[in-house]
């Protein structure tokens, strides 16, 4: 069995002594795990850092197999992150939740393309909105789907304020009536696209999909909780928007 | 088939079990030792019992001693105004070797993980804190690799210590010395460029 193309690095760890297995997002086959000898090794130590895009080579005698890649690098991101807080706390978000929540070598390819994107954005003022709008994305991927377009009791797709925790549909202010407080405040920036604005509303945004997040997690059968990195991105992010 | 006596397979299996070891080279290291016994088998035991007896963590920075404090932090000469803090005590003896650092360590014995779940309890994050507030101290600096969990370890220090009033550090990156820019990764020359200072 062999196959050839390209993945993001999400995370890796060590394997005997020189050995590591790493876990790559690609397009075609979704989460995939390999071997990759001299992985933990002077050489390829630098070039094996989360986030990196890579050419990869996967070999195995059958497809079950965990097989061993052979890895070239085509884009690094780590540098980039490394001067930046939030960029950093980011990256480590972006690769945390994609281990925890995808299942493995089911092919993603709008979910790669949107993560490549995502993480070429890195540093970039905006990010942390652009990093909500991509877990809005992940939730569709994932089967729990959030749908903003228009409200769940009237259909109007005007003055959508709340989202309905359970199903995750929008609803307008005013039809919300006395359910409004067992509601989630759905931010216009989500849907308007452009920067949130005060650290409270991005706060809200982080909130929203944090909450279907934990739901989708949930439903895979194991913790509910989300992974550490991305409660440091929200702090990091609402902390440099002051 | 144990081609030796169940104790001599034993210890085969023990050196096998150790970084750099397989089964054949551990057999190799065993029947060099057994021609050798008095000369080296004994004293290699008797080192390692010694060793494995008192070996023990200091209990200032976490470094490995066989005493209650280490040799770096009981010596009055070392500059307690700085700490380097550093991941495993390897990095402590790399500083070491360099020469270039005179102040004192502290050894948080690893790094946040996103994929193996350690968090900042599990490591020695609150005892630097304790130190830092205990007055002595002036800068902390960490040394701590170069990596997406070394860096975020630092960031969550220096959150730490941020209401300690100390100074926070960390080390520079870019081109090694003697390093040429055409060996050197992608992302060793750009972040060595965004770090470039006037000459």
């Amino acid at each position: 069995m062999e196959w050839r193309g390209e993945g993001l690095l999400l995370g890796l760890r060590r394997h005997g002594e020189g050995a590591a297995i790493i876990e790559v997002l690609t397009p075609d086959l979704g989460r995939h795990a390999g071997v990759v000898r001299g992985g933990a090794g002077r050489r390829l130590a630098p070039v094996l850092q989360p986030g990196a895009q890579l050419a990869l080579v996967w070999r195995a005698r059958l497809s079950e197999h965990i097989g061993t890649f052979t890895v070239e690098l085509l884009r690094p991101r780590i540098a980039e992150a490394l001067g930046d807080r939030v960029a950093l706390q980011g990256l480590g978000a972006v690769c945390a939740l994609l281990l925890r929540a995808l299942p493995e070598r089911a092919p993603e390819p709008g979910l790669y393309a949107a993560t490549c994107a995502l993480l070429d954005a890195l540093g970039a003022p905006d990010w942390p909105e652009d990093y909500v709008r991509w877990e809005v994305d992940l939730l569709g991927t994932l089967g729990q789907g959030l749908d903003l377009g228009s409200c769940a009791i009237t259909g109007a797709t005007e003055g959508l304020t709340h989202v309905s925790p359970r199903t995750g549909r929008a609803v307008r202010g005013d039809a919300a009536g006395g359910w409004a407080e067992r509601l989630l405040p759905l931010p216009g920036w989500i849907a308007a696209g452009g920067a949130a604005g005060p650290a409270g509303a991005l706060e809200a945004g982080f909130a929203l999909t944090g909450h279907f997040l934990g739901r989708a997690l949930a439903s895979l059968g194991g913790d509910a909780a989300l992974p550490e990195a991305r409660a440091r991105l929200v702090a990091a992010a609402l902390r440099a928007r002051g | 088939m144990a081609e030796a006596p169940a104790d001599i397979e034993a210890l085969i299996a023990q050196f096998a079990r150790l970084p750099g070891l397989g089964p054949r080279s551990a057999r190799r290291l065993v029947l060099h030792l057994l021609r050798r016994r008095s000369a080296q088998m004994m004293p290699l035991a008797e080192a390692l019992g010694r060793v494995a007896a008192a070996a023990r963590d200091c209990r200032t920075c976490g470094n490995v001693s066989t005493a209650e404090l280490c040799p770096i932090c009981a010596d009055p000469r070392r500059d307690g105004a700085e700490i380097c803090v550093v991941e495993t005590v390897a990095d402590l003896w790399a500083m070491e070797r360099s020469g270039a650092f005179r102040g004192r360590y502290h050894v948080l014995g690893g790094t946040l993980s996103a994929f193996e779940e350690v968090t900042p309890e599990a490591l020695r994050i609150p005892d630097l804190v304790a130190r830092a507030r205990a007055g002595e101290v002036g800068e902390v600096i960490l040394a701590l690799n170069a990596t997406l969990e070394g860096q975020t370890t630092a960031h969550v220090i220096a959150e730490a210590l941020a209401d300690t009033g100390v100074h926070v550090s960390t080390l520079a990156r870019g081109v090694p010395v003697g390093g040429e820019l055409d060996y050197l990764d992608e992302g060793t020359i750009g972040a060595a460029l965004k770090a470039r200072r006037g000459v």
